[in-house]
């Protein structure tokens, strides 16, 4: 294992150049094309072609009587669009729907090559060896000539997105207006079909029929995770494809026994994960974290109004705020909160600096209080806005702005001030002004 | 019997295994198909995969029950991963099936690869199962052996299993398979419906991978109810065409592999059960592309000779002087084929009748025909001025549309309606003139077209 870890580290054998090289090419072009099928909502279709190319493989290869790479692609390329067409025709002429007619397609294509395979090693001529790896692929068993070809096709493909890239874009983004521009949408939907099927089939010798929708799809799904721009996910889906095929063909290549469309499938599955989990802002752990931290702010949010609207409805001899009392129970009372609940909330509170706690008695900080009034400023402005301008019952509208004030930017705060001023609801800039719905002193 | 006195005992376990294997996925695709879920089901063949390896690895055998959980939870796992992909990380409903299925995949052919050596299992099994094997491993319950193969009896386990949950949850299954919306109102909870299906699927593709691998499942969960589905409106008759086709497709498939071409048996029953469904497709009685396409072919001659015989009944009514020659009939209907196949079926059914070379006369039956598209025409302009207070000059256009299909009841209404025996250009409205409720004709024609 050590030997021929070193051996392919080192390029030693011919055989592991070759095949690295051809499924670089391959994952490149791949990554890139797949992300206009993902766009264009195809990734099913782009399974089922690559299943119904099967039969095309083995009849060419039945009628050419050799192993000849070019021959075998028309053979699969024909066979595919054959599987595509029908799928059109059953969507089109009959009421089985889209996804009945894929998984047929698919299934029965595949079992048709199957047949193929099994009649044509046992009545056919010539040496069908390697012909199995299109099933679940076999980079090793590819040939010069075959990277060749493979990097042909690879660069057409790679072209005709440079030179078609706003075309199809727009095709991908909204058909409706690439057809208003007055282009030709079939020829370009029929364009993208093209280079799909030749795609799919240079595809085969690596990572075998069952498996090339994967390299066309996950790529794409990965970079999207990352970016939320067309250019950038095309070169960082053409990256992962890259990446996956040539570690996936690195990896088959250690063990003999191993086929490398699963390989190759497996690397852009764990890119994947690593995208969905830890890209910066679409990811599953920063969105998490956002929600953490959200969830902080309003929990803060709300026992700093709870402690705020406690202190204005209590009558008390202090007229600085900041000295009077407030207790568990008072919080209790005025929320739904359990004791745990209200208790983590007091102590995250108090390392910020907003609370001190003497025994089981709170008091705002001056700090504290400035922040409260914030929040209580913003909530009753909402408030105010809703009963002046959105003819919200003064009753209604406690939990409606419940849900908004944790998110209103200061920009829209200062203009429902203006309007509130305007309308003579509010005395001045800054102040906190009485609840609508509940009367009670108000603080200046 | 002397036909099939070839057939031997080993065989018929054979087929009986496949019968079982494809009514058991035939019977659950019904309401894949229904549902639009066709697809989810693909996966969830696919993805069971590395579940079954994973039940080989701990187990070193290929004992049942641990197979059957391990593809559950995998199967379950996919459903829910699809779900999360799409509404958590915002990947495609159609992609983020792609990822999952073919990455679980991926690695079930990697892990079985692996053991491949250990346990008598191969990558090959997994792309075409291995049916012929089924007479060589009997059932063993505790240490006896049973006169029955062991894959013959998981089959017909789980294909009991699957006819009892659908005859039990039959009124469920129909009303969630049509009408969702229908099925809340009702109390029917449609996500445990959801899951319950999904289970049955993920068990029998356990059952049937044996049989014929994970990748023709898909085939014999699809290809025989879709068929049925082209043949029937009716559901219980969908689900019996359905176990029939899957039926004749395992036994026609066996004997074409074992006794004709020698091929996979799993993969020719797949290819019988497409070639059923492709003759479905055109040849279908109602829902078939060549019956649609006569309907379409039918109607449009209909069409064509009525505005032939409603172009003549003017021309006469406008008394002009020289007679309606056929040239001017063929370019008014711009020529072609259709109007030339029109002119002459009026002209066999005595509707018409030449005069001289070229002119043409309605005969009186046809002119009792044509009054009666005059009639529907002319009353249909009527109303639509009437009530929608279209102007004079936008009044042909979709009475002349709506002429074909205005049956005698529906006339009458109008007529009633809009009082005056002439139209809003002043001219007459012809009465009834007795005879064939041409409007009647179209329903059934205008019913296949409506569906479309």
């Amino acid at each position: 294992m050590g030997d021929s870890f070193l051996r392919l580290l080192t390029l030693q054998d011919t055989n592991t150049r070759i095949a690295l090289l051809g499924a670089s090419l391959l994952g490149i072009a791949a990554g890139a094309i797949g992300v206009f099928i993902v766009l264009r909502r195809r990734a099913l279709m782009g399974d089922a072609l690559a299943h119904a190319s099967l039969p095309g493989v083995w009849l060419a290869f039945a009628v050419v009587g050799e192993r000849d790479f070019l021959g075998l692609m028309i053979g699969a390329a024909l066979a595919g669009a054959l599987g595509v067409l029908s799928i059109t025709f059953i969507r089109a002429h009959t009421r089985i729907k889209e996804d009945a007619a894929i998984g047929i397609v698919l299934s029965v294509f595949f079992a048709v090559g199957l047949c193929a395979s099994r009649i044509v090693q046992t009545h056919g001529r010539g040496n069908s060896a390697g012909l199995d790896g299109f099933i679940l692929g076999k980079a090793a068993s590819m040939l010069w000539e075959d990277v060749v070809a493979i990097g042909i096709v690879a660069a057409v493909i790679l072209a005709s997105i440079g030179l078609l890239f706003k075309e199809l874009s727009v095709l991908c983004f909204d058909r409706e207006f690439c057809a208003a521009q007055g282009w030709p949408v079939l020829v370009l939907d029929l364009y993208l079909m093209l280079l799909l099927v030749l795609c799919t089939v240079i595809g085969l010798p690596a990572v075998g029929v069952v498996l090339m929708a994967a390299l066309l799809i996950i790529p794409p799904a990965a970079a999207r995770f990352w970016t939320t721009r067309l250019s950038p996910m095309l070169i960082l889906s053409a990256m992962i494809g890259w990446l996956s095929a040539a570690a996936g063909t690195a990896a088959s290549a250690l063990d003999e026994h191993l086929s490398t469309g699963p390989t190759i499938v497996l690397a852009a599955a764990t890119c994947f994960m690593v995208s969905m989990l830890f890209a910066p802002r679409r990811g599953l752990i920063a969105d998490v974290v956002r929600r953490r931290r959200l969830n902080r702010r309003v929990g803060m949010q709300n026992l700093l109004r709870t402690i705020f609207e406690h202190l204005e409805a209590t009558p008390a001899l202090e007229t600085d705020w900041t000295w009077r009392i407030v207790r568990l129970d008072d919080l209790l009372a005025r929320r739904a909160w359990s004791s745990r609940q209200a208790l983590r909330e007091l102590t995250r509170a108090r390392r910020e600096g907003l609370l001190i706690a003497i025994g089981p008695e709170y008091q705002l900080t001056s700090a504290g209080l400035e922040a409260a009034s914030r929040v209580v400023r913003t909530h009753r402005l909402w408030e105010l806005f809703l009963v002046e301008q959105a003819a919200v019952a003064p009753d209604h509208v406690d939990r409606d702005a419940d849900q908004i004030e944790h998110v209103l930017p200061a920009s829209i705060i200062s203009m429902l001030e203006t309007r509130l001023m305007e309308l003579g609801r509010l005395a001045q800039r800054g102040a906190v002004p009485s609840s609508p719905h509940r009367p009670g002193e108000s603080l200046v | 019997m002397t036909l099939l006195a070839f057939i031997s005992a080993a065989d018929a376990w054979v087929m009986t295994a496949g019968v079982l294997c494809n009514v058991a996925c035939a019977l659950l695709g019904c309401f894949l198909v229904l549902r639009r879920m066709a697809l989810l089901g693909d996966a969830i063949s696919h993805a069971i995969l590395p579940g079954l390896a994973l039940a080989f690895i701990v187990t070193n055998s290929r004992a049942v029950l641990p197979m059957v959980v391990g593809a559950l939870v995998v199967g379950i796992v996919t459903t829910f991963l699809i779900q999360v992909l799409h509404q958590w990380g915002r990947v495609p409903e159609d992609s983020s099936m792609g990822v999952v299925f073919t990455s679980l995949f991926a690695l079930g052919v990697l892990m079985i690869t692996y053991v491949a050596s250990s346990v008598d299992l191969d990558p090959g099994c997994v792309l075409y199962g291995d049916i012929g094997a089924t007479p060589a491993f009997p059932l063993v319950i505790a240490g006896q052996e049973w006169p029955i193969p062991r894959q013959v009896a998981i089959l017909l386990g789980v294909m009991l299993i699957d006819l009892a949950t659908i005859l039990l949850l039959y009124k469920e299954l129909q009303v969630v398979s049509f009408d969702p919306m229908l099925a809340a109102t009702m109390g029917i909870n449609a996500t445990l419906v959801h899951y319950l299906l999904m289970i049955l699927v993920a068990g029998t593709s356990v059952a049937a991978f044996e049989s014929v691998g994970s990748i023709l499942v898909v085939a014999m969960l699809i290809a025989p109810p879709a068929a049925a589905y082209l043949l029937t409106d009716r559901l219980p008759r969908m689900l019996g065409l359905s176990a029939l086709i899957a039926a004749i497709s395992a036994i026609g498939g066996y004997l074409i592999a074992a006794y004709v071409l020698d091929t996979p048996p799993a993969a020719m029953m797949a290819v019988v059960a497409g070639s059923i469904f492709t003759l479905a497709v055109f040849l279908a009685p109602k829902h078939g592309y060549l019956s649609r396409r006569l309907d379409q072919s039918r109607l449009a001659r209909r069409i064509a000779s009525e505005d032939i015989l409603g172009m003549l009944y003017r021309w006469q009514e406008s008394t002009q002087p020289n007679p309606l020659t056929i040239d001017t009939v063929l370019s008014a209907l711009r020529g072609g084929w259709l109007a030339r196949r029109a002119l002459h079926s009026i002209q066999r059914r005595g509707l018409i009748r030449r005069e001289g070379p070229n002119a043409l006369r309605l005969t009186e039956s046809g002119e009792r025909e044509a009054k009666g598209l005059v009639r529907a025409h002319r009353l249909w302009e009527s109303y639509l001025n009437k009530h929608f207070g279209l102007p004079l000059d936008h009044l042909h256009a979709p009475a002349e549309r709506m002429e074909h299909f205005v049956t005698k009841a529906m006339q009458d209404r109008i007529a009633a309606e809009v009082g005056p025996a002439s139209d809003p250009h002043g001219r007459e409205i012809p009465p009834w003139p007795g005879g064939v409720d041409s409007g009647k004709k179209t329903n059934t024609a205008g019913g296949a077209e409506s569906q479309r």
